[in-house]
């Protein structure tokens, strides 16, 4: 990894109580990532990483109790007093959520939305901040941007509303950027738009970004390095073309060859994981994934495997039993 | 918005005359009585028949309401018997008491309730809260009439600070007004804080755990901005309703402080109206006084409209 | 003034999102309280309790004594006998007049639910326009023009909820008609009769009872202002309202003649509508205002 970690995310764990009893989110996360350098998290849902996402913004429910820490620029997030937190967040921070029409609210206009942002962190007054506005508006695509100033986000299609989400992301200049899901509420059509510009806007300002999907194929590509969780750990992390050129986790592999393929032959059947996600209530003993894992076996159910490398320490997987052979396609 | 309006214009037409209808003929079921009543001990069979056929009293009654209906139309909605004057002019004079004690009342009401609200919503969970849901939900077992007269007792009988019953107009003695109407708009502010409280406090925590407010405090807006801009104005809705609606039972309400206080509002003439048997000022008022309800209501409407966007474009 | 607020709260689902609770020691207490006044009212002619309306002039507004447990009133009355008897009206009216309200408006409410088309926009357009007058007003002129009786208040008061038990009523239904059981058993050939008494009214009686408590209290409150202005039940009837009204004017001398009817009605509407709201929460979590 070049340079030192703008984020490091160091043995974070996150609780959360709940009558069933206590429910592990975030189990033992350790992660990292560099300047400009892209993330992608990949997991199904309930596999903790919004929550990890959460716990990284500080912006976790109420109940939730977090430990480890969470180095940012130097900082530690998880100690920092909240308003110095407050000033980190839009301004350093910033985040992209899953569904725009949520995220944004109705009853204010998209101008007013991306101008408190603007007035909060750079003080820039009422005028100045309409114009840059204007030009966030349009760089990210969106045509007749003055228009779009005083309309409210229901009068905006899916895909027009997550550009005003980047651009309010972007607002303030970001060294992170987290999104997640950007893409999951959106048309299909719509979506590789999306992470083009996000990309695009990436590149542009040097700016870090950790893209949080339940899709491996939205990584290949656009990420330099991938995270596998499950059950709120991380299974399999390695630089992105590793990783697709040599799964070692069977779960991995097995996400992978779930997605369906334009050029399989026809009626081929969609390989599925069998089984469901475990309950976050209910830890399993052993590594989280041997129910449904087909290469499991004796160790498999009875400890957790760590996550660790055998050839280097860039591609790391926690299994008894990694892949050997080459599983994966070129990406 | 215009169509809007438009459509909600047309619903409130029937309405008003459906009120009008039933004013009346809750006021024509005794008919023979009007007479009775105004001739008192003068009646004589003769007189009351003279005095019937005088009135219309005699024709039938679906003619009636029609030629009632026009002279409304026209402005005519009768006469006191018993002081002469119109009905219109009564309620004139009285309007303005009337809708002073409401708007205090709504006033402080909305002054007790909101900062409540905020604050159980932001504490929620906390023994905060859970004291001040209990204290509204048994403030709402306690009817007006009880607050009047446990504030009179400790205002004006004990402590002596505020007068029990008296009025001056505000052009007159404009601090003389207010000392006046203190205990009355405080007697149905304490009827009202309750259920504005409960309203707004319930909207603002289900709208605290919206996505759009999470990503204001991922945006690093300041708290205060969070919870007056994106978190009130979006639960402010059902507040405006009840406000509005509040409004219009505050009529209600209003009816017995004023008798209590004695001030000179609609209620108060209302009341006398029916001590007097002025059955034609009891009618007048009725129907001005639900006339005034409905379009509170559909004011109301309206402003619903103004604050929720989606609603103006015909979404939500 | 809690006036007839039936038809808005239930619309308003303005509660905070209770949990099911279990019954507290709170629940409990008012349902001892409401026994306790029941009771009361039910055997006060077995008691040794003087008549309401002897008066006595030489012994006006004395104080509590053997003699006069609570004292007498400002006409030489037997307080206490005045309370208990004034609680006869009150809860006679006050769970007459819904009784009113549930059948005809429930009625009104399962069938404008269950068949729905011109027949509920009729229903529901008639009840707009009774909600449409301030209910206050409404029962004045009624009991002006018809004269003052026990029997008018309970009729106009009775009307006067119809709306509110209808709007339960018909809110239930809409939710339940569309179900599967609904559908099984018109599958089976059932008749409409029996479908709306076997199958709907049973499952939409509760959160009826659950209203109708809560009608109670409004009731009770409503018949009290009216007496307390003069215009409920005709004197020399007691009624706690009445007994308020007149123990105003002795506020300076003895402010127990109004403090403690006003007590009494207090710790009555609150715990009917403590075990109102505790049923509703129990059939609809999100309407319990605790």
């Amino acid at each position: 990894m070049t340079g030192p970690a703008l984020l490091s995310v160091e043995n974070v764990a996150v609780d959360l109580p709940t009558p069933r009893g206590n429910l592990r989110a975030v189990d033992q996360v350790d992660l990292s990532i560099g300047a400009g350098r892209t993330l992608g998290i990949v997991g199904e849902s309930g596999c903790g990483k919004t929550m990890l996402s959460r716990a990284i913004l500080q912006l976790l429910p109420k109940k939730a109790r977090l430990s480890g820490r969470v180095m940012f620029d130097g900082q530690d997030l998880v100690a920092l007093g909240p308003e110095p937190l407050r000033k980190l967040r839009g301004r350093s921070l910033a985040v992209v959520f899953q569904d725009p029409m949520t995220s944004l609210n109705p009853v204010l206009t998209i101008g007013t939305q991306l101008i408190e942002t603007l007035q909060e962190h750079l003080e820039l007054d009422g005028a100045t901040a309409r114009k840059r506005s204007v030009e966030l508006l349009a760089a990210v695509g969106i045509p007749a941007p003055e228009q779009r100033l005083l309309q409210y986000p229901h009068q905006l299609s899916g895909g027009m509303r997550q550009r005003v989400a980047i651009a309010i992301a972007l607002s303030c200049e970001p060294k992170l950027l987290i999104a997640d899901e950007p893409t999951t509420a959106l048309d299909v059509t719509i979506q590789a738009q999306i992470l083009d510009l996000l990309a695009r806007e990436q590149r542009r300002r040097h700016m870090a970004m950790i893209l949080i999907t339940h899709d491996l194929g939205v990584v290949a590509g656009r990420t330099d390095e991938v995270a596998v969780m499950y059950a709120g750990r991380i299974v399999e992390r390695a630089p992105t073309p590793v990783l697709f050129r040599q799964m070692r986790m069977p779960y991995t592999a097995a996400l992978l060859a779930a997605i369906p393929k334009i050029d399989a032959v026809p009626h081929t059947p969609l390989p599925a994981i069998g089984g469901r996600p475990p309950d976050p209530t209910r830890p399993v003993q052993g590594c989280s994934f041997s129910p449904r894992c087909r290469y499991a076996a004796g160790e498999c159910y009875r400890t957790k495997p760590a996550l660790a490398g055998a050839e280097s320490c860039d591609h790391q997987y926690a299994c008894f039993h990694p892949l050997a052979s080459a599983t994966g396609f070129r990406a | 918005m215009p169509g809007f309006v438009a459509r909600r214009l047309l619903y409130l037409v029937p309405v008003l005359v459906a009120v009008s209808l039933l004013t009346f003929f809750i006021a024509s079921l005794l008919p023979g009585d009007l007479a009775y009543v105004i001739l008192g001990d003068q009646a004589t069979p003769e007189k009351v028949a003279a005095l019937r056929h005088d009135m219309g009293l005699d024709q039938p009654i679906w003619w009636r309401y029609i030629g009632w209906l026009g002279h409304l139309l026209q402005g005519d909605f009768g006469r006191s018997f018993r002081t002469g004057q119109t009905v219109l002019q009564a309620v004139a004079e009285r309007l303005p008491v009337s809708i002073e004690l409401m708007i205090l009342a709504e006033l402080i009401g909305l002054a007790i309730g909101v900062p409540l609200a905020i604050a159980c919503a932001v504490r929620n969970g906390s023994a905060f809260d859970r004291f001040m849901t209990s204290t509204a939900f048994g403030m709402l077992s306690v009817p007006s009439f009880l607050s009047a007269i446990l504030l009179i007792y400790l205002f004006a009988v004990e402590l002596r600070w505020l007068p029990a019953t008296g009025y001056v107009p505000i052009g007159e003695d404009p601090i003389g007004n207010l000392r006046f109407f203190v205990l009355p708009a405080l007697t149905l502010a304490l009827a009202e804080w309750p259920g504005i409280m409960r309203v707004l406090r319930s909207d603002m925590i289900a709208t605290l755990q919206e996505d759009y407010i999470a990503l204001a405090r991922a945006k690093g807006l300041k708290a205060s901005r969070i919870l007056f801009v994106h978190a009130l104005k979006p639960s402010s809705l059902t507040l405006i309703t009840i406000t509005g609606i509040n409004i219009g039972r505050l009529i209600g309400g209003a009816l017995i402080v004023e008798s209590i206080f004695a001030l000179p509002g609609i209620g108060r003439l209302l009341v006398s109206a029916i001590y007097t048997r002025d059955l034609i000022i009891l009618q007048g008022v009725v129907l001005l006084v639900a006339a005034g309800f409905v379009l509170m209501n559909f004011i109301v409407d309206l402003l619903y409209a103004v604050l929720d966007p989606r609603i103006r474009h015909g979404h939500a | 003034m809690a006036t007839l607020e039936l038809g808005i709260d239930a619309d308003v689902a303005a509660g905070s999102v209770g949990r099911p609770r279990r019954l507290g020691s709170l629940f409990w207490m008012a349902i001892g309280w409401m026994t306790f006044v029941f009771a009361a009212a039910a055997l006060v002619s077995l008691l040794p309790i003087p008549s309401p309306t002897d008066m006595d002039m030489l012994e006006r507004r004395a104080p509590m004594s053997a003699l006069h447990w609570l004292g007498t009133d400002g006409l030489g009355r037997d307080e206490l006998a005045r309370l208990i008897y004034g609680a006869r009206i009150s809860l006679t009216v006050g769970i007459c007049a819904p009784v009113i309200g549930i059948t005809i408006g429930g009625a009104f409410g399962m069938l404008a639910g269950y068949f729905r088309g011109r027949f509920e926009t009729l229903v529901v357009g008639s009840m707009d326009v009774l909600l449409a007058f301030p209910p206050l007003i409404l029962a004045l002129a009624v009991t002006a023009y018809l004269g003052q009786s026990i029997l008018n208040l309970t009729c106009i008061l009775g009307v006067l909820g119809i709306p509110a038990f209808m709007r339960v009523a018909r809110a239930a239904t809409l939710s339940l008609a569309r179900r599967e059981f609904v559908i099984a058993a018109q599958a089976l050939g059932a008749t409409h009769a029996r479908i709306l008494l076997r199958e709907l009214l049973p499952n939409v009686f509760l959160p009826l009872l659950a209203f109708f408590l809560l009608g109670v209290a409004v009731t009770i409150v409503v018949e009290g202002a009216l007496s307390f202005l003069g215009l409920g039940v005709p004197p020399p009837t007691p009624s706690w309202g009445s007994m308020i009204g007149e123990g105003r004017e002795s506020l300076e001398i003895a402010p127990r003649l109004a403090f403690i009817p006003a007590i009494t009605m207090f710790l009555t509407v609150l715990s009917f509508n403590l075990v109102g709201d505790t049923l509703r929460v129990f059939t609809d979590p999100r309407q319990g205002a605790l």
